[in-house]
């Protein structure tokens, strides 16, 4: 399994066989099944839809393509992923050929939802195979259906599968073989289909082929009669959180902490084996510190990918949706909204990505405007030796200490600032149609193994790529600006002074005079924009010290000394809202389509950021 | 209850679909391909805190949505 890039006009050999269903009928798990380790993810031209497909040998060793395309209710589209599965469908797609064979998955367990789509598809005249999915969950809950009636009224072949287990994957591809064996048919035009009409017979062949109703999903009921209980609901989310954050911060610590010391010691390597030079400064400070940046957050993205993959996997997603949604409501979004912020406390990155499942352009809008507002895992470095120097450890309430305290509200002033702008913003810039809440729950299922894994490594890949490559440049381009041109031979001041950034920190420091900022922030504030915790590295850099990100008990003695009370609080408050990360502006380009929007964001944000600095600075000047 | 909104239909009670208030098309295709289509049998499974939204049976479905969506659809008394 590899990331690569976009689909340009392919030639290809194998014939294309496109995957499609329902957005709840284990389509994913099915395709995963098939195809193994073999997927290959890339992306369509122009949009930030994922491309997945596996090359696989049908039972008589001829190769197919397999494609995975987004699920859907129709095929009138209503989000960027559902334009993709038409356009295919329809091929319109551009750099894609129109599928040679439809594989149809539809969930047994609820078979006429289902059906709708799946006659929808019929009606474009490609021969399909359909995979009647979940099986074992249908014969738990007593439904029994006649597959064979089913295939007959259909007229194409019907099986019965466990995507989940590997089940009737081989009779699967036989069946696709012998529909690729059929001359092709020539392609039907495509018109909207009336949505009643398709329902109703939808309804009637359901009812045609199921020999048994059984329960409607007892185990579900039972278990959303607690999850969504109105009071135990909340408190187990919370506590569910409660264990993300955890584990996101206190397991990722390890593996983090094995990654610095990997590239500490490369770095050690390097500068034992090259003599003092530029290039040799290039590789350590550039390169390795490019790479360093970027993978560091590795495990925290990989635990909390983990985790929201299972929640989404096992069905509880929409619910927490369904539990935050009043609350969201009352800034103007809707509870779709909620997964997207909380994927934004590890990196505001994968947070902007995930907004994509939001259907209201509008409202998916306001969300990656507020995305990084949630307090990223890379200000963690910056809160935690700004509060060792400056917050003394003692308690406020029993186990409760100052310095916790602190913390929790840098949290909580970004999460009421995301609330504000959410509330200003839906007023505004992106004033839209009133927002609705409108989600399919799906039933509870144990997420399979293979699944997360397969998640995980195509969302680790697409966060290496996307964020390594202009972190990385970011990182090389800051260097350069960092290090030339170089000081002269008998430089007084610490070698930066003397640098373009340096200068441009002299340019910005009357500026941000007035919000309690000193000479030494002027000239952090740009080198921080490569990634947040690289203001730490900075600061020991000018304040001439040895650069060790390891221990920075010598930087918190050096700041306590150095900096009033007033400054520190006024650069933490800058830092909860300062857009201050390339990579997030780079990526909030991509998926909104141009400058415009990534702008705007820089200019709301740091004016914000400006505002409540200025604002601790001096409430805290006069108080203390 | 005769004829009345999902909205306003009790807990545990089951209903049947008899139409759709006049809305935005594209809101009304949204909900009909979600089951909301005459003769669906539809019950309140769950409320949120608050109680806004609802999570509502639909055939075979369970939909999550918000009340003011609940009452664009009219239900009557199954049988």
């Amino acid at each position: 399994m590899n990331v690569e890039t976009p689909v340009a006009a392919r030639i290809r050999q194998a014939p294309l066989v496109a995957v499609i269903g329902h957005p709840n009928a284990g389509k994913t798990s099915l395709f995963n099944a098939l195809s193994g380790a073999r997927q290959k993810v890339g992306n369509y031209p122009g949009v930030t839809v994922e491309r997945k497909s596996a090359e696989l040998p049908l039972p008589s060793g001829a190769r197919i393509e397999l494609l995975d395309l987004p699920g859907c209710y129709s095929l009138v589209p209503r989000s960027l992923d559902e334009q993709v599965t038409r356009d295919t469908l329809l091929g319109l797609q551009p750099g894609e050929s129109r599928p040679d064979a439809l594989l149809i998955v539809t969930d047994a367990t609820n078979l006429a939802a289902h059906l709708r789509f799946a006659l929808d598809a019929l009606r474009l005249g490609i021969p399909a195979v359909m995979a009647l999915n979940r099986m074992d969950m249908a014969a738990r809950d007593g439904i029994a259906i006649d597959s064979a009636a089913l295939a007959a009224r259909l007229g194409i072949p019907v099986i019965e599968t466990v995507a989940v287990r590997k089940r009737g994957l081989a009779d699967l591809l036989a069946a696709l073989e012998s529909r690729l064996k059929l001359p092709a048919a020539e392609p039907l035009p495509f018109t909207p289909a009336d949505t009643r009409a398709l329902g109703r017979e939808a309804r009637t062949v359901a009812r045609a082929v199921t020999l048994s109703e059984g329960s409607v999903r007892l185990a579900s009921r039972r278990l959303d009669a607690v999850l969504l209980h109105p009071v135990a609901g909340p408190v187990i989310l919370a506590a569910i959180l409660f264990l993300m954050f955890q584990a996101v911060f206190s397991w990722a610590e390890a593996p983090m902490g094995w990654i610095e010391s990997a590239i500490a010691w490369a770095q050690g390597l390097v500068g034992t084996a090259l003599p003092d030079s530029v290039f040799r400064s290039f590789l350590n400070d550039g390169i390795l510190a490019g790479v360093g940046a970027v993978v560091v957050f590795l495990p925290q993205i990989l635990i909390l990918f983990a985790f929201i993959l299972i929640l989404e996997g096992s069905g509880y997603m929409v619910r927490a949706a369904f539990l935050m949604d009043r609350l969201m409501a009352s800034v103007g979004l809707n509870g779709a909204a909620f997964i997207p912020l909380l994927s934004s406390f590890a990196c505001a990155i994968p947070g902007i990505m995930a907004a994509r499942t939001i259907p209201d352009e509008k409202d998916r809008l306001t969300t990656i405007l507020i995305a990084p507002l949630m307090t990223c895992s890379a200000r963690l470095p910056v809160y935690a030796v700004i509060i060792a120097a400056f917050i003394p450890a003692q308690s406020v309430w029993g186990p409760v200490g100052l310095q916790g305290l602190v913390l929790f509200i840098l949290y909580f002033a970004g999460i009421v600032g995301a609330m504000l702008a959410a509330l200003v913003l839906k007023r505004t810039v992106t004033k839209g149609p009133p927002p609705t809440f409108l989600m399919e729950m799906p039933s509870y299922q144990l997420p399979a193994w293979r699944d997360i894994l397969f998640g995980l490594w195509i969302r680790a890949g697409a966060f290496l790529k996307r964020a390594g490559t202009i972190i990385m440049g970011v990182t090389i381009a800051l260097w350069a600006l960092a290090s030339f041109p170089a000081p002269p031979e008998n430089a007084e001041r610490p070698a930066i002074e003397y640098t373009i950034a340096g200068r441009i920190g002299h340019v910005i420091e009357p500026l941000v005079r007035p919000i309690g900022f000193n000479h030494e922030i002027a000239m952090t504030l740009l080198p921080a924009m490569a990634a947040r915790e690289v203001a730490v590295a900075s600061l020991a850099t000018i304040y001439a010290l040895d650069a060790d990100e390891e221990d920075t008990s010598s930087l918190v003695e050096r700041l306590q000394g150095g900096w009033p009370l007033a400054t520190a609080l006024a650069f933490l408050a800058w830092f909860v809202f300062a857009p201050q990360c390339l990579s997030t502006l780079a990526v909030v380009r991509r998926e909104t389509g141009g400058w415009k929007w990534p702008l705007f964001m820089f200019a709301y944000l740091t004016a914000l950021a400006y505002i409540a600095a200025g604002l601790t600075f001096h409430i805290a000047s006069a108080l203390l | 209850m005769t004829h009345s909104t999902l909205e306003a239909l009790p807990a545990g009670r089951i209903a049947r679909v008899t139409g759709l208030a006049p809305a935005e098309p594209g809101l009304v295709t949204r909900l009909l391909e979600l089951g909301f289509d005459e003769g669906a049998g539809v019950e309140l499974l769950h409320q949120a805190p608050l109680g806004d939204p609802i999570a509502v049976r639909v055939d075979g479905s369970v939909v999550a949505l918000r009340r003011a969506l609940a009452r664009l659809i009219l239900v009557a008394d199954a049988q």
